[in-house]
C-alpha cells in the first residue's frame, strides 16, 4: 500500500522535466513587469489605502452593527445588557468610590462627576482592549478575504461608539436626577466626544498592530489601561485634589493626559456644578481659594474651587483634545498601514 | 502569445503556529525558558511553500493535487494575497478570488448577516447587495435557516451559503478549494455549472481538490505539490494523476473514454 510518511519521489519515464516546463527564459520578474502584473501582497500607498478604507465604510458599519447585536444573543436578558452593563459598573464605582472610601470630597454633584467620568472612561477602555486583540481573533477572516484590514480595528471602536451611545442615554437620566439642569453647553458633549472617538480610533489602529504579534500584548494590556484609569482622575477631581496640591508639574501632567482630558470636556458639558466650581472659572481670590481647601468636607465651601488659579482653561483643554485626536490618528494610521501585508501571518 | 495572469517566482511562505506541542506548560518552565533566553519552543515555524515557480496564462484551468498538508491551500492563500510571502513574489493582473472551506464567516451571526457583510467586504455597494441577497440565499437552497446564526448550520449548508456568497460576484481569477466537498449531490451538479460559468468569465481558474475525477473534468494543467514543493506539473493531466495516484498508493483511475466523469461531460 501507500507510503504516505516517505518522502516521494517523481516516478521516472511519466512526464519528463515537467517542473520547469511553463518558465520562459526571461526573470519572472520582468515577465511580470511586461504584462502589468501586480505583486498580489503589495501594500497600497498611505492615501490609496484611506480611499479604500472610505470605500469599504459599509462593510466598516455593517459589520460593527452585526457584532453588536450578536453580542447579547447567548443571555436571556438579551439586549438589555447594553443598558445594565453600564448601569451595573455605575453602581458598582459609586458604592466603592462613593460610599465606602468616601472621595467625594471637594466635588460637588459627586454621583454625576462620577459617571460621567466612568462611562467616558469606558469608550476608551473597551476601545484599547478589544482593538488589541482584534488581529489574532479575527485571523479566519483575514485569511478568508481581502480588504482592507484596518476596517476591523475601526469596525471596533464603532462597536464600542454604539455602546457609548446607550451609555449616554442612561447619562442623561441618571444626570438630571441629581438635580442637573439642561443647558445649551450640553451640545458641547458633542464635540468632545467626537475628538475622543477619533484618539481611539487612532490608538486602537496603533495597538491592533502591536497586538497583531505576540499575544502577551494583549494579556498585558488590561493592566495598563487600569493604571492609566487611576491615573485619569476618573473617580476624583484631578484639578483639586489634596494629595497633588504641591505638585504643580504632576498636576499639568495628569490633566493633559488625553483620558482626563476628554473626560474633563464632557463633564465641563454636561454638568452645570462642575463648569461653576472649576478653578478659573471665578475671579482669582486667594483667601477664598484657601477657604475651599481647608474645608474639603463642608459643603458651604464646595464651589468655592472656582476662586482658586486655573492650571489649564476651558480653551486648552479643547486645544488638547483636538491635538491628541489629530496625533494619535496619525501617527496610529501610518503604524497600522505600514504592516498591512503581514497581518494574516499569526 | 500567451498572455500571463498569474506568475509565481520562487514563492515561499511561513507562518507562525502558537501553541503547538513541546512545552510542558508550567508557569515553572516558561520562566526558566524568558531566563535562559530560548525561544518559545511551542511557537513553531511552519516553511509551508518551499519556492515554487510557475507561470499562468489568461484561459487556463488548474488543478492543484497532493496530499492532506502538502501546501494546495496556503498556496492558493498566498496567491490571493491573503498570506504574506516570506520570500518571492506573487504577480497578478487583478485581486484573486478565492472560494475555500476556510472562508470563515462570523459564526455568531444570521445566514442573512453573513451574506450582506460578506459581499461587502468583497467590495460590493449596498444596492448591488439588495440586488443580489435573494438569488445568494435561492442558489445557496439553506431555505429558513438564513435567519439563524451561522454557528447552527450543518457543514454542508455552512459551505453552500460560503459558496453562494463568494460565487455572488464574478471575478477575474477564481481559486475554488475544496469549495464543494461537503455539499450534497444536488449542489454539486449545480456548483459544477457555476463555476463554469464563473471560468468563463473569470478566465483563470485554480481548483483545489481530492475528487481527480473533478480535476480531469475541469483542466488543462495540473500542479502536483509535495511538502511545499512541485512535484509535477504538465498540461498532460490524466498521466501526472495516474503518477500522483501510483506514488500514493492510490488505485489508478479507470478510464474509458479520452474524457472521464460522466456527470460533467456535458460542460465543455
Amino acid at each position: 500500500m501507500g507510503t504516505l510518511t516517505d518522502n516521494l519521489e517523481p516516478p521516472e519515464g511519466v512526464v519528463a522535466d515537467t517542473a520547469t516546463e511553463t518558465l520562459s527564459d526571461v526573470p519572472l520578474a520582468e515577465l511580470a513587469a511586461r504584462h502589468q502584473l501586480r505583486p498580489s501582497a503589495a501594500r497600497p500607498g498611505v492615501l490609496a489605502y484611506a480611499g479604500q478604507l472610505w470605500e469599504r465604510r459599509h462593510f466598516i458599519f455593517g459589520f460593527a452593527t452585526a457584532r453588536n447585536v450578536a453580542m447579547y444573543t447567548e443571555a436571556r436578558l438579551g439586549q438589555l445588557w447594553q443598558v445594565l452593563t453600564p448601569l451595573l459598573n455605575a453602581a458598582v464605582y459609586y458604592l466603592i468610590f462613593g460610599k465606602i472610601l468616601d472621595t467625594s470630597r471637594g466635588v460637588p454633584n459627586f454621583i454625576a462627576f462620577l459617571i460621567t467620568g466612568i462611562f467616558v472612561w469606558n469608550f476608551t477602555q473597551r476601545s484599547f482592549i478589544t482593538a488589541s486583540r482584534v488581529m489574532p481573533d479575527s485571523l479566519p477572516l483575514i485569511r478568508a478575504l481581502p480588504f482592507p484590514r484596518g476596517c476591523l480595528p475601526i469596525g471596533y471602536v464603532l462597536i464600542e461608539l454604539q455602546q457609548l451611545f446607550m451609555s449616554m442615554v442612561i447619562l442623561v437620566a441618571i444626570v438630571l436626577a441629581t438635580g442637573e439642569p439642561i443647558t445649551w453647553y450640553w451640545l458641547l458633549a458633542i464635540p468632545a466626544l467626537a475628538l475622543q472617538a477619533v484618539f481611539n480610533t487612532g490608538m486602537a489602529l496603533f495597538l491592533a498592530r502591536l497586538g497583531a504579534g505576540a499575544d502577551d500584548f494583549g494579556q498585558l494590556m488590561p493592566f495598563l489601561v487600569r493604571t492609566w484609569m487611576y491615573a485619569s482622575g476618573v473617580m476624583y477631581s484631578i484639578s483639586t485634589i489634596s494629595t497633588l496640591r504641591n505638585h504643580a508639574t504632576l498636576r499639568y501632567l495628569l490633566e493633559i493626559n488625553p483620558a482626563a482630558v476628554f473626560i474633563t470636556l464632557v463633564r465641563n458639558a454636561i454638568l452645570q456644578s462642575q463648569r461653576l466650581a472649576a478653578p478659573g472659572s471665578k475671579p482669582f481670590d486667594q483667601q477664598k481659594c484657601n477657604l475651599y481647601s481647608s474645608h474639603l468636607s463642608d459643603s458651604h465651601f464646595l464651589y468655592y474651587s472656582a476662586y482658586c488659579h486655573a492650571q489649564i482653561t476651558s480653551g486648552q483643554f479643547w486645544l488638547y483634545g483636538a491635538g491628541w485626536a489629530v496625533l494619535a490618528l496619525v501617527v496610529g494610521f501610518l503604524f497600522f498601514w505600514q504592516a498591512e501585508t503581514r497581518y494574516g501571518r499569526g | 502569445m500567451a498572455d500571463p495572469t498569474v506568475i509565481v517566482d520562487d514563492l515561499h511562505v511561513v507562518y507562525r503556529v502558537y501553541g503547538a506541542g513541546g512545552d510542558k506548560g508550567t508557569a515553572a518552565t516558561a520562566l526558566m525558558r524568558v531566563l535562559k533566553r530560548q525561544r518559545r519552543p511551542s511557537v513553531r515555524e511552519v516553511h509551508a511553500i518551499r519556492g515554487v515557480s510557475f507561470v499562468v496564462n489568461h484561459g487556463d484551468a488548474i488543478g492543484i493535487i497532493g496530499r492532506n498538508g502538502s501546501g494546495k491551500s496556503t498556496l492558493l492563500q498566498a496567491i490571493a494575497g491573503l498570506l504574506p510571502p516570506e520570500q518571492g513574489c506573487v504577480y497578478t493582473s487583478g485581486q484573486a478570488a478565492l472560494l475555500g472551506v476556510n472562508a470563515a464567516l462570523l459564526d455568531d451571526l444570521t445566514g442573512e448577516r453573513n451574506v450582506v457583510l460578506g459581499c461587502l467586504a468583497m467590495g460590493m455597494s449596498p444596492q448591488q447587495v439588495k440586488d443580489r441577497f435573494q438569488s445568494i440565499v435561492d442558489f445557496s437552497g439553506v431555505g429558513n435557516f438564513i435567519d439563524y446564526p451561522m454557528r447552527t448550520y450543518s457543514t454542508g449548508m455552512a459551505q453552500r451559503l460560503r459558496f453562494s456568497i463568494a460565487s455572488a460576484k464574478s471575478h477575474k481569477i477564481l481559486m475554488i478549494d475544496e469549495a464543494l466537498a461537503t455539499g450534497d449531490a444536488n449542489f454539486r451538479a449545480k456548483s459544477h455549472d457555476r463555476i463554469m460559468e464563473l471560468r468563463g468569465e473569470a478566465g483563470t481558474v485554480f481548483l483545489v481538490a481530492h475528487n481527480l475525477g473533478e480535476i480531469e473534468a475541469s483542466c488543462n494543467r495540473v500542479i502536483w505539490l509535495e511538502k511545499g514543493k512541485i512535484m509535477m506539473q504538465g498540461t498532460d493531466v490524466p498521466a501526472i494523476v495516474d503518477a500522483y495516484l501510483e506514488a500514493t498508493g492510490g488505485e489508478p483511475r479507470k478510464r474509458d473514454k479520452p474524457t472521464p466523469t460522466p456527470d460533467h461531460t456535458a460542460d465543455n
